[in-house]
């Protein structure tokens, strides 16, 4: 199977309003900043936290604990046979008990994966909140799960697939709409 | 932090022998990334939620049954400890025999210690479940050398090019070998050093520095993995006296003197203490004996979840 691209949705210049405009709702709506901390869901969403988090530090004067959960080990598709996804460190090296978190993630999809990270973070504590930002909604949900902060909403056919790029994984920031096709001697998909 | 693009593909983990370097490496990091789950408060993901491990032990083994135990139960897996003492092989069931049935209670994951060589390799053949080798006979302990690997990486920093002395009685021992074949592929230079009646013939072909004396086995060394003289069972027959060996081969705080400084000091327990090396030692700044107690739940933790979830291996 190949990925071809259809259209970009936001460049690198979009992609740093739109989370200079996420950090400002994040502040907008938390009154006690200084009760906040970030946790973005690796591997993007971590880096999309940091980036966060710098903002809010920016905008509010208040430095933010931010940590990153791999949420592997809470994955509901572990049993099947296909799936064997690889274990990464999860990084969290504050008390989110009390907190409020903002839970970070790329794209928001079927909500499956912010279904692992709830059930993970509060493997670790007992936050007084949990709110969730992402750079992208698709729509699809599987589960009663909806976003506190959306950078932007992308109406997507089950076909389709959101690439979100970021230069420390990437090399560079851009978020594509890309279409699945399937290659000469694929079977199903 | 490593993408690491390997999968893990096998049914069971019978030795190091059996496994790339790649595959080494994935277990190593893997192991890392659950070294966090046992700092938690609550020590537990559900990641093998629903599974069953048996602990299948034909030789005493407190410390390496308890570590799978904890593992396993880590993971939310389900555990049962079946001793040998209390077991249908008294009665005359087959090692093969006894799988099925444990097979038939459905069982997803069977844990073995055996005291022959080979055991783990013909249960795996003969059963569906996984099976993860806890120690069979002289053969291969390779969690052991697995968390002896995740120790020096955690510790040095790197695997590649450390050069690393295994002390002791290298021809009854399972972890020499497990340590041979993993630091090799991992590229690190191994010597082993024994009393010459220690040393297996032909060792020098898995690819080691072979010597009979400590000093020589320390100099320029990285670390150095020091293995219990096992004076009760084959031991005895090699050697003369408990203090004769501690004075030719024991290692002291003196003899560390002429070492490198940082020199990593390991040992699978349990220790003998004055006999493959003194208190001093065994509790002093270069020991990470108890760092390796602690890294055998990670690596364990990792087999369990690489073999539970092995793709394409039914």
């Amino acid at each position: 199977m190949t990925l071809k691209e259809k259209s970009k949705i936001l460049d690198e210049n979009s992609m740093a309003k739109t989370l200079e405009r996420l950090a400002h709702e994040i502040v907008e709506k938390n009154k006690a900043i200084g009760d906040i901390a970030i946790i973005g869901i690796k591997n993007r969403g971590a880096y999309l936290g940091v980036r966060l988090a710098a903002k809010i530090e920016k905008i509010a004067g208040v430095k933010v604990p931010v940590g990153a959960l791999d949420i592997t080990l809470y994955r509901d598709d572990l049993t099947e046979a296909s799936s064997q996804p690889v274990v990464h460190a999860t990084e969290i090296d504050f008390d989110i008990g009390g907190k409020s978190i903002i839970l970070v993630d790329d794209v928001l999809y079927t909500g499956r994966t912010i279904r692992c990270a709830l059930d993970a973070l509060i493997d670790f504590g007992r936050p007084s909140q949990i709110q969730l930002a992402v750079l992208v909604d698709r729509g699809h949900r599987e589960l009663p799960i909806r976003a506190d902060y959306v950078g932007k909403n992308v109406p997507t056919s089950l076909k389709e697939v959101i690439e979100v790029r970021l230069s420390e994984t990437d090399g560079k920031d851009e978020v594509v709409l890309c279409e699945k096709k399937a290659d000469v001697g694929d079977i199903g998909t | 932090m490593a993408e690491k693009k390997t999968v893990w593909t096998k049914k069971d983990l019978l030795g190091l022998e059996y496994l790339s370097k790649e595959e080494i490496e994935l277990i190593l990091y893997t192991a890392a990334s659950f070294k966090e789950v046992t700092t938690r408060q609550i020590k537990k993901v559900p990641a093998l939620r629903g599974k069953t491990v048996v602990n299948l032990f034909y030789e005493p083994s407190t410390r390496t049954r308890t570590s799978f135990e904890l593992a396993a139960k880590r993971l939310s897996a389900d555990v049962i400890n079946i001793e040998i003492e209390a077991s249908s092989v008294k009665k005359g069931e087959t090692l093969i025999d006894t799988g099925r049935n444990i097979e038939a209670l459905k069982i997803d994951i069977i844990v073995v210690r055996h005291n022959a060589s080979g055991a783990p390799n013909i249960l795996a053949r003969s059963v569906k479940a996984r099976v993860v080798n806890a120690g069979d006979g002289w053969h291969e302990h390779p969690t052991q050398a697995l968390l002896d690997m995740l120790t020096l990486k955690s510790k040095l920093g790197r695997l590649e090019g450390l050069k690393v002395s295994i002390i002791g009685d290298i021809a009854h021992s399972r972890v020499a070998r497990s340590n041979i074949w993993g630091l090799t592929k991992l590229g690190a230079e191994v010597t082993v050093c024994a009393p010459p009646l220690l040393i297996p013939d032909g060792i020098e072909r898995m690819g080691v520095r072979v010597t009979t004396d400590v000093d020589e086995a320390l100099k320029g060394a990285d670390a150095i993995n020091v293995l219990r003289m096992q004076f009760e069972r084959d031991g005895a027959l090699a050697f003369p006296s408990k203090l004769e060996y501690f004075k030719q081969y024991g290692i002291t705080a003196e003899r560390l003197k002429n070492c490198k400084k940082d020199i990593v000091v390991m040992h699978p327990g349990p220790i003998n203490r004055g006999v493959e090396m003194s208190s001093e030692v065994a509790d002093g700044k270069n020991s990470v004996i108890l760092e390796q107690v602690t890294n055998g739940i990670a690596v364990r933790m990792a087999v369990l979840y690489l073999v539970a979830h092995a793709k394409g291996a039914e």
